[in-house]
């Protein structure tokens, strides 16, 4: 057989080769920090499972229907402080994501103190803003309802913008060249190319929402998370078992229509 | 030698593909099929290494039955039978070399493989064979970043690899403009004579079948209407195999530029 | 189209949107604002004083957690380490986890439709769980620890990965995978040449952002004992210490931050 050379591989630059081997050693030192800290006593784990999994999980599937009455009435205030936060936040952040998008303020400045805002109020965990507002305006469901107002309007601002960003700016051009005037322009150039996408990430953050008012309530801010302290503090997995399944069937209806209501928008 | 007898095809949908033919392609022959979209030829061309499997007779590669093939044999049929396509068909994100040495996959172990544990003579191979479509240069570009015509010499390139006894060639020029069409045309027929692979291909176009063809087969809803040598064929044939008139767009033109 | 025609025909300037979207419009406009009325009375019925007052209330409350008191950050830098490293441990193995089950409920690589119905179900109701119930769940089965922790954010994110990575799959170009198969690669072979090339820059930046997500969910996790910081933060919050939680609240927003930029200028470099 004959032998073939190849050309030579065309030579990286030193600065590639380095960054890719610091990621390497960075990720591996990584890896090893988190092996050395977690530590987890498995003898006693198990033991632990061997004694609780059947106490635990045969029930979970035995849901208690005694309970159906206070679940239902407590899942409908999760879907309502859901449906008031999401649609506060989708209010709360067309402003913001008017003032993140680069192309409608001309400010690089105001952009950048745009974007700043959102992701600062993104890095909240929506618990902690639950925590906050429970202390603020007591342990209810409107605490609820603002953490969720306020948690989402970081990520629907930022979504917002994003939408803003990628719109024709030829109509705009066109309706400048008419002579309309900035709001006129607004109304009849901008708002059209952004409302079903705005529409579209509103009802995704509404499924996103149902998600996390339902913990919520673990801090008191209302909704199912509350009845899933309880069950847990009392061990009661009958009933945990029928707020799983009430969850479930909630979460897929909400998902299933938002995503129908979604596809015929876009 | 590639022998269709009686081979009928019906879709799952009920669309009759193929009906009735039979055909016999001697090695090394260079056989170009022509007929209006939808006539069939691609339904053809994919039933010789099992892409679609015919539901009626016997399809018969180096005088073995391949309609009866399981998972293992079909592999070793197709690694035996390659395949160019109209849209290249390549890894975009990979580079040309890694797209390749793709060819070799059906001789080389799954294990071998995945880790890159190509073997020398394989990856020799891989060059040699991109140098005879002029493209080795071009060897650790992304397969992106070439030309649609430089992409079809790439998928030539991994289908010589392979080292095939035939080599299927779906519409490969459909993508490209005249004088490209003509060069991958060329190194189809060159490879067909230095290396005596028998190659059919599918063309839209008839001048370009007059050109390159020794033999021409027609189709025309799923059956062989024509079957025979260049020197058999002029325009009234292919009138009757169109069934109509010769237009403009039938013929792809350039062959001077190239 | 008729209705604008017989409009025009009469003479009558014709209304810019039909009448009959203006009419959906319109009713779908007072439903959503009935139904958020609704709510918000619901929500607020149990509020002592009103939203008013509550408003006025808010700002002296809020001031009770400041300033946060910082110089407990060195003792609370260990469960802060170990939500991170939760996080981490619960991200790779569901990276790792995720790769069969994203095939199999990929419609174009499992053609095998059982299978894939039978696995997309139950992506979509592992979706549907809450991290907490998880948490909840499996504290109740190990006890108190990390390892209940680590579980329960394993399977929320298998959840949340298998639907983005199949959905990503399902998008890929399938004309390499044919090639593949037509030059005889076996399935693992065609998986590996045509598929992974085309889908890791995906795959990665979609982990990173499940990492992202895990980080924040591992404080509601703390809060019922599943480990980490979390759990300081729920004593603190119950012995009324505010501006120690403060403090807390301040760190995990910092190691937020510094994680999300981190990963953004890795998807950067990746993509
Ligand atoms: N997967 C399939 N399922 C059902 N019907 C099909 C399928 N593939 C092809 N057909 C039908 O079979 C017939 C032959 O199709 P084929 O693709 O072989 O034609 P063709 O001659 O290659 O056409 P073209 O020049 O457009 O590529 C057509 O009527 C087509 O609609
Ligand atoms: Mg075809």
């Amino acid at each position: 057989m004959k032998s073939y050379t190849l050309p030579p591989k065309p030579e990286k630059s030193l600065f590639k080769k380095l960054k890719a081997i610091l990621i390497v050693v960075i990720l591996a030192a990584i890896y090893v920090w988190t092996f050395l800290g977690i530590d987890i006593d498995w003898a006693r784990a198990i033991d632990r499972i061997a004694n609780n999994f059947a106490r635990v999980i045969p029930n979970l599937f035995s849901p208690d229907w005694s309970a159906t009455a206070d679940v239902s009435l407590s899942i409908l205030e999760t879907v309502l402080i859901a449906f008031a936060g999401s649609l506060m936040a989708a209010i709360l952040a067309i402003p913001l994501g008017f003032l993140a998008a680069q192309n409608m303020t001309g400010s690089r400045i105001l952009t950048t103190i745009g974007k700043w805002i959102l992701s600062a109020v993104r890095a909240f965990p929506d618990i902690i803003l639950a925590i906050l507002f429970v202390v603020a305006v007591g342990p209810n469901a409107f605490a609820g309802v603002l953490a969720i107002a306020i948690g989402s309007t970081g990520m629907l601002g930022k979504l917002y913008s994003e939408v803003i960003e990628s719109i024709d700016m030829k109509v705009v051009e066109a309706m400048e060249a008419n002579g309309a005037n900035k709001i006129q322009i607004l109304f009849y150039a901008v708002i059209p190319q952004i409302i079903p996408e705005f529409l579209s990430y509103a009802i995704y953050r509404f499924e996103v929402d149902i998600r996390a008012s339902s913990i919520l309530g673990i801090v008191g801010a209302g909704g199912i998370g509350t009845m899933i302290i309880f069950a847990a503090n009392n061990r009661n997995w009958n009933e945990m078992g029928l707020i799983l399944l009430a969850i479930i069937i909630v979460v897929t209806i909400i998902d299933f229509i938002s995503a129908r209501i979604r596809r015929k928008i876009v | 030698m590639i022998q269709f007898k009686d081979v009928g095809l019906v879709y799952p949908n009920g669309t009759e593909g193929l009906k009735n033919v039979n055909v016999t392609i001697n090695d090394g022959e260079f056989v170009v099929i022509v007929g209006l979209s939808g006539a069939g030829k691609s339904t053809f061309i994919r039933s010789i290494n099992r892409l679609v499997t015919p539901t009626k007779g016997s399809l018969l590669v180096d005088n073995e039955d391949i309609l009866s093939y399981r998972s293992g044999e079909l592999r070793k049929l197709r690694t035996k039978v390659g395949m160019i396509f109209q849209n290249y068909n390549l890894v975009k994100r990979s580079n040309v070399l890694k797209n390749v040495l793709a060819g070799r996959l059906g001789h080389t172990g799954t294990l071998r493989s995945i880790l890159n544990l190509y073997k020398k003579e394989d990856v020799g191979l891989a060059y040699e064979s991109l140098q005879r479509v002029n493209i080795s240069e071009k060897i650790y570009n992304r397969a992106d970043e070439l030309s649609g015509g430089q992409q079809q010499r790439v998928s030539i390139a991994r289908v010589l690899t392979q080292k095939p006894g035939y080599i299927l060639a779906d519409e490969p020029v459909a993508s490209l403009d005249p004088p490209t069409s003509h060069q991958v045309m060329s190194y189809l027929k060159k490879i067909n004579k230095e290396d005596n692979i028998t190659t059919i291909v599918n063309l839209h176009f008839i001048d370009m079948a007059m050109e390159y063809a020794d033999r021409i087969i027609g189709m025309r809803a799923g059956e062989v209407v024509f079957d025979g040598p260049v020197s058999e064929v002029n325009e009234k044939t292919f009138e009757e195999i169109y069934g109509r008139s010769i237009r403009e767009d039938d013929l792809r033109g350039g062959a001077d530029e190239s | 189209m008729t209705n604008q025609s017989k409009d025009v025909v009469k003479g009558k300037t014709p209304s810019l949107y039909p009448v009959k979207t203006k009419a959906q419009v319109s009713i779908i406009f007072i439903v959503i604002l009935g139904f958020y009325f609704f709510s918000m009375f619901w929500t607020q019925r149990e509020m002592v004083g009103g939203f008013g007052d509550s408003l006025g209330n808010m700002f002296t409350v809020i001031g009770k957690f400041f300033p946060p008191n910082l110089s407990v950050i060195p003792a609370i830098l260990e469960p802060m380490a170990q939500t991170i490293q939760m996080a981490i441990v619960a991200t790779t193995c569901a990276a790792i986890l995720t790769v069969p089950l994203a095939l199999m409920s990929a419609q174009n690589i499992t053609t095998f439709k059982p299978l894939y119905y039978a696995t997309r179900t139950l992506m979509n109701i592992l979706r549907t769980i809450p991290d907490l119930v998880l948490a909840v769940i499996f504290v109740g089965l190990f006890g108190i620890g990390v390892l209940p922790g680590i579980l329960a954010l394993f399977i929320f994110s298998l959840g949340i990965l298998a639907k983005l990575i199949s959905e990503t799959i399902e998008s890929v170009d399938m004309n390499p995978l044919e090639a593949m198969r037509a030059s005889g690669g076996n399935v693992f072979q065609v998986i590996f040449f045509g598929l992974v090339p085309q889908v890791l820059p995906q795959f990665t930046s979609f982990v990173l952002y499940v990492f992202e997500i895990n980080i924040r969910a591992s404080v509601v996790l703390g809060l019922v004992g599943a480990g980490g910081i979390g759990l300081v933060l729920n004593q603190q919050l119950g012995f009324y210490n505010y501006q120690n939680a403060m403090a807390i609240i301040v760190l995990i927003f910092v190691v937020v931050i510094v994680i999300e930029y981190i990963s953004n200028k890795l998807r950067e470099a990746l993509i």
